[in-house]
């Protein structure tokens, strides 16, 4: 069998690298949309939204990270997430994203703390993200 | 006896004083570890950063963001970061004697000096030599937040791009080893060619979703990851400088101890001898 096209994926965060290796495609959440790149990918550039990275290794397994947001640069031989912060996909807590959503709308309704209002919506965006993650990762167990 | 009586006291109280030195020592070398560790998981991400945009730099793009072009320097800022507390050996001292001399050569040219401050011991030096301190931030603890760094380091950044600033430099230890720790002075705006590795093709990113909003988000990043970096690296050099410190104290006072202790003995000797041939002195004249 002939050798599988891959290309080098480095995921680190302000915390940590998280990933470093060859893998054969990357899904992430772009600011415009979902991207999926392959070897050979035409160099870009782009925000992230909060959402999942999803990508497919050599031995063909899959791995789910979530991240809340960063930038993705992309070369023809390599991609580079930047996040702000990422969790593995196992490692996420439905309940903890639950309340933050909770919280994050409860910021919302409320008119007064008006000056908050991008940072409440940033936090909607990202618990709700996670929760979108961790219900795909169950049904996936499930089935 | 008045004498032995004196180098006694003073023995032990260089004796408490080690017993305080060296624990002062214990508590740095045991939160040197986890500062360490810190400093080496955050570094993989500046250093992504500054390949990215060191990639970004030499793709041919239509917008030219202002952080990648030089101008000719009226006015610079210094981001100098500190210590809060002392006990560290010359650890702030190196530094400020540093960014002292390389701020004096910017102002023999009459150019201008602006300072931001991170840290009290940065703070009360920088006031203390009337400087322009244009933004301070201190006691931010073992664990500073990203957050807490954005503040100085925007202040520096709309200066930067109102034009009333024309470069702004970092000024803070780099850790060698737990022995050595040396001050740097860094570039931070523009970014210099030497940072970036050059490469001769044309080409240029796919920008989503343009190549404004992007270099804006980037390079904003590089520049607070670049500082907040230099913060964790300063605190482990904090309890590396204060580790050696303390032990240097802890050592010294075991010698003056033992110098003491020697003396005490020769002194004590020495009265005894006294007494004794003032009493066979006395029983020969009886």
């Amino acid at each position: 069998m002939p050798e599988a096209k891959t290309i080098q994926l480095d995921i680190v965060s302000a915390e940590s690298a998280l990933f470093s290796g060859q893998v054969l495609r990357v899904l992430v959440s772009g600011s415009l949309g979902e991207l999926g790149i392959e070897p050979g990918h035409t160099a870009l550039l782009s925000p992230l939204k909060p959402g999942q990275v999803t990508f497919t290794q050599q031995e063909g397994s899959v791995e789910h990270f979530y991240v809340s947001g960063g930038v993705v640069e992309v070369q023809p031989d390599h991609v580079t997430i930047l996040a702000d912060t990422c969790i593995r996909g196992e490692a996420l807590d439905a309940e903890k994203a639950t309340a933050a959503q909770a919280a994050a709308q409860a910021k919302l309704a409320d008119q007064q703390a008006e000056a908050d209002y991008a940072q409440a919506l940033r936090e909607l965006a990202q618990a709700t993200a996670q929760l979108r993650m961790i219900q795909e990762l169950n049904r996936r167990r499930k089935v | 006896m008045s004498a032995a009586a004196k180098i006694r006291s003073t023995i032990e109280s260089t004796g408490k004083t080690r017993k305080v030195t060296s624990a002062l020592e214990m508590v740095a070398a045991s939160k040197l570890n986890k500062t360490q560790q810190r400093m080496a998981a955050s570094r993989p991400y500046a250093d992504k950063m500054l390949s990215v945009i060191g990639h970004l730099a030499q793709s041919n793009s239509e917008y030219r963001h202002p952080f990648l072009d030089a101008r000719p320097p009226q006015r610079v800022g210094y981001i100098v970061i500190s210590t809060d507390r002392g006990l560290c050996g010359g650890l702030n001292t190196n530094l400020f004697k540093e960014t002292l001399k390389s701020m004096q050569a910017w102002q023999a040219q009459s150019v201008e000096v602006d300072v931001c401050v991170l840290g009290q011991k940065a703070l009360s030096f920088f006031k203390r030599h009337q400087f322009n301190v244009l933004a301070q931030a201190a006691h931010l603890g073992d664990v500073p937040e990203l957050s807490d760094v954005v503040g100085v380091v925007s202040t520096l950044l709309k200066a930067y791009d109102s034009g009333s600033v024309d470069r702004i430099f970092l000024a803070s230890n780099v850790h060698v080893n737990t022995m050595t720790q040396k001050p740097r002075m860094l570039q931070l705006v523009p970014l210099l060619p030497a940072q970036l590795d050059q490469a001769p093709d044309h080409w240029d990113y796919i920008y989503e979703p343009d190549a404004k909003v992007v270099m804006d988000t980037l390079l904003n990043r590089y520049i607070e990851c670049e500082v907040y970096q230099g913060m964790i690296e300063n605190i482990a050099c904090e309890q590396a400088a204060r580790m050696m410190a303390m032990k240097n104290a802890t050592d010294n006072a075991g010698d003056i101890i033992d110098s003491l202790r020697l003396a005490y003995n020769k002194v004590r000797q020495a009265s005894i001898t006294q007494e004794l041939s003032e009493i066979v002195a006395g029983a020969e004249a009886v």
